[in-house]
């Protein structure tokens, strides 16, 4: 087991690299960062020029790349170019945790403007993440313990309806009816903008009821693809002769499905919600941006239409990184607990 | 005189025994039982005539024609769907977007199945060092979610290429953008598919014995390995266009994809939400014809699935 956790962690490495060089080509070789920064104070030449040197937007990209990852602290940058080095660089690279600065908020590293954002939208992935879990396996083994019946068909069927419906169709779709149309008709209404109220402040509970339709649209979606998953794994499962055993053997039927057959359907269910899990952090652009979530999917957004390319390529990295720790835990879960696989 | 009467009765004997049925009969067949299946084949079809249709009554600059003093007009006799932010006619506009929506999901699952098929097939083909670098890059492209890459992507490319003439339309260049972006960052699942069957195909006796008769690679490659295993290339290259057309909308409503004044069916949401309450008509219709359409795409994959299945085509 530890040595298949220590492979597998190497593994991680190679593949951050790659990853961390396609973000890199992608993002660094477009677009002007010192435009971003709001060029009209840069209009002379010179002034463009000496940023670009201590920006070491003057080097190859592949340089460009290595200071990125490990910061230019050791060289010497001449900024006046007049021949003799003026000052060491100041990065100090993604390893020493610097993403860089934003170029909109000037001065601000761009680590510290996402991670002030990452609670917000933790507050509703974690949540989310429950309700989609259990209702998920609610209705995935109910319909499969009533396969074919009227039920299981209106599931069945309402289930490839939420799977198709792009997430901010039920976005907007849950806003038109819990918000405006029940304060149309006098009832209590959800609110649908931002986190809370100004005029009430940030209390518990004007966050919690703003937290009601993202949470429910991002997780109908999700429901949707889930419960058909762990309803197609617990047919199969129940179909096998050791649940016929079970039952033989005189267990209760609550015995049988949560001890047996649960067990053994919620394996490939394991895997799958581990690597999607991080995946809802990128789905979750759509939904701070309808909602006007002050979350990191909106950040993302925001950024990205004003060029910030640190916090751009920072976001995207952190979540790649969430990727592959994802599925470094899920592997071991899934290892633990499946005795028939044995990795060496 | 014995033998006359044999050889006449031998056309009876053949015509008793019906021919086997040929594989895509067999499927056809299948598909036909899948009612989900036909259902979303015929809401399909209503969606290409509606919007290939539509462009015969109504006029392509009835799309693009902006009078602010209509904007934001509930739906009414003249405008039947209503007008949008800058008072253009929303029905034109499905008509016009359906076109774009459909095209990109089309076009798209092309790229993604070229570069994908490509992919799989080289790296399981041969194996060895090239599968170690195509497989590495094909986990690191899956690693990075596909959304923010859109975004990025499209943000960045949309606006620098120019219009492009087609179909005796003028498309933004933005269009372009899209279906390669879409293409190039989706391609990653069938490329497993397809290294999966390769590596256990390429092991099997007919493709030792075509290169024992000196078969070249590429034609063993594409002239008897893939046609083996076009039956999951199918059903993802259908699931594809779905895909397709969500992920054009999500980066089009976010205001990054495909730029106005084209339309489509996703950019034609771009902003609604601002109006949710004032102007419903927005985002209403051309919403409901993403989901009728993805959803019927995501119907006709299943039903293909079925139909394909190795497995249930013995049982028949």
């Amino acid at each position: 087991m530890a040595r298949y956790i220590v492979r597998r962690l190497l593994q991680a490495i190679p593949l951050l690299f790659i990853i961390s060089i396609l973000i890199f080509v992608l993002l660094q070789s477009s677009g002007d960062p010192l435009a971003s920064m709001g060029g009209k104070r840069l209009t002379r030449p010179e002034d463009r020029a000496r940023l670009t040197r201590i920006m070491g937007l003057d080097q190859p990209i592949y340089m460009q790349y290595i200071y990125w990852l490990f910061g230019n602290t050791w060289v010497q940058i001449d900024v006046d170019n007049d021949g003799t080095p003026d000052m060491y660089g100041q990065r100090k690279g993604i390893f020493r945790g610097d993403f860089g600065d934003s170029l909109v908020n000037r001065g601000q590293p761009a680590l510290d403007i996402i991670l002030e954002r990452l609670p917000n939208t933790l507050l509703l992935m974690i949540p989310a993440e429950i309700i989609i879990l259990f209702f998920s396996l609610v209705i995935g083994i109910y319909s499969s313990l009533r396969q074919y019946s009227l039920t299981d068909q209106i599931i069945t069927a309402g289930s490839f309806i939420g799977y198709s419906m792009p997430i901010f169709f039920v976005a907007l779709a849950s806003m038109y009816i819990f918000a405006v149309n029940f304060r149309k008709w006098g009832l209590p209404y959800l609110p649908t903008v931002g986190m809370f109220d100004p005029k009430i402040g940030k209390t518990f509970s004007q966050v919690a009821m703003h937290m009601v339709l993202p949470i429910v649209s991002m997780s109908l979606v999700s429901i949707s693809g889930y419960s058909r998953f762990v309803r197609s794994q617990m047919l199969e499962v129940i179909s096998q002769d050791y649940i016929r055993t079970a039952y033989a053997k005189g267990l209760s039927e609550r015995m049988v499905l949560m001890g047996h057959a649960l067990k053994n359907a919620a394996i490939p269910f394991v895997t799958l919600v581990g690597i999607d899990i991080p995946f809802l952090l990128g789905g979750a652009v759509v939904t701070e941006t309808i909602f006007g979530w002050p979350g990191m999917g909106r950040l993302f957004i925001d950024h990205l239409n004003r060029f910030d390319t640190p916090v751009v390529m920072g976001i995207l990295m952190l979540i790649s990184l969430a990727v592959v720790i994802f599925q470094l835990i899920t592997d071991i879960v899934y290892s633990w607990l499946d005795p028939r696989i044995r990795y060496t | 005189m014995g033998t006359d009467l044999s050889l006449n009765e031998i056309p009876k004997l053949v015509e008793a025994e019906k021919p086997p049925l040929l594989l895509r009969q067999l499927v056809f067949m299948r598909f036909k039982r899948h009612k989900m299946a036909v259902a979303g084949v015929i809401i399909l079809l209503i969606m290409i005539f509606y919007s290939i249709g539509g462009a015969f009554l109504l006029d392509e600059d009835e799309s693009l024609y902006t009078d602010t003093s209509i904007r934001l007009n509930a739906p009414s006799s003249e405008h039947l769907f209503g007008t949008d932010v800058v008072g253009r006619d929303i029905l034109a506009r499905t008509i016009y977007g359906g076109q774009i929506s459909l095209l990109i999901g089309l076009i798209a699952m092309i790229v993604e199945v070229i570069v994908g098929v490509l992919i799989g097939a080289l790296a399981g083909y041969y194996g060895g060092i090239l599968d170690s670098i195509l497989m590495r890059f094909t986990e690191a492209m899956l690693n990075i979610p596909q959304i923010p890459l859109l975004l990025v992507l499209g943000k960045l490319l949309a606006d620098k290429i120019a219009p492009v003439a087609l179909f005796g339309r003028e498309f933004s260049g933005s269009v372009i953008v899209i279906i390669v972006v879409i293409g190039l960052t989706s391609w990653m699942g069938l490329a497993r598919i397809v290294r999966a069957n390769f590596l256990s195909l390429r092991e099997q006796e007919f493709v030792t014995a075509a290169r024992c008769t000196g078969t070249r690679n590429w034609s063993i490659i594409f002239e008897h390995i893939l046609p083996n295993t076009m039956a999951p290339i199918i059903v993802s290259a259908t699931l594809a266009v779905a895909n397709a057309i969500i992920s054009e909308a999500y980066v089009s409503f976010l205001g990054v994809g495909v730029l106005p004044p084209t339309a489509t069916w996703g950019n034609m949401l771009n902003g609604a939400y601002n109006y949710i309450e004032s102007a419903p008509w927005l985002w209403i219709f051309p919403g409901l014809f993403i989901v009728l359409t993805v959803l019927s795409i995501n119907f006709i994959g299943d039903g293909l699935r079925d139909a394909l299945d190795p497995r249930a085509l013995v049982q028949d």
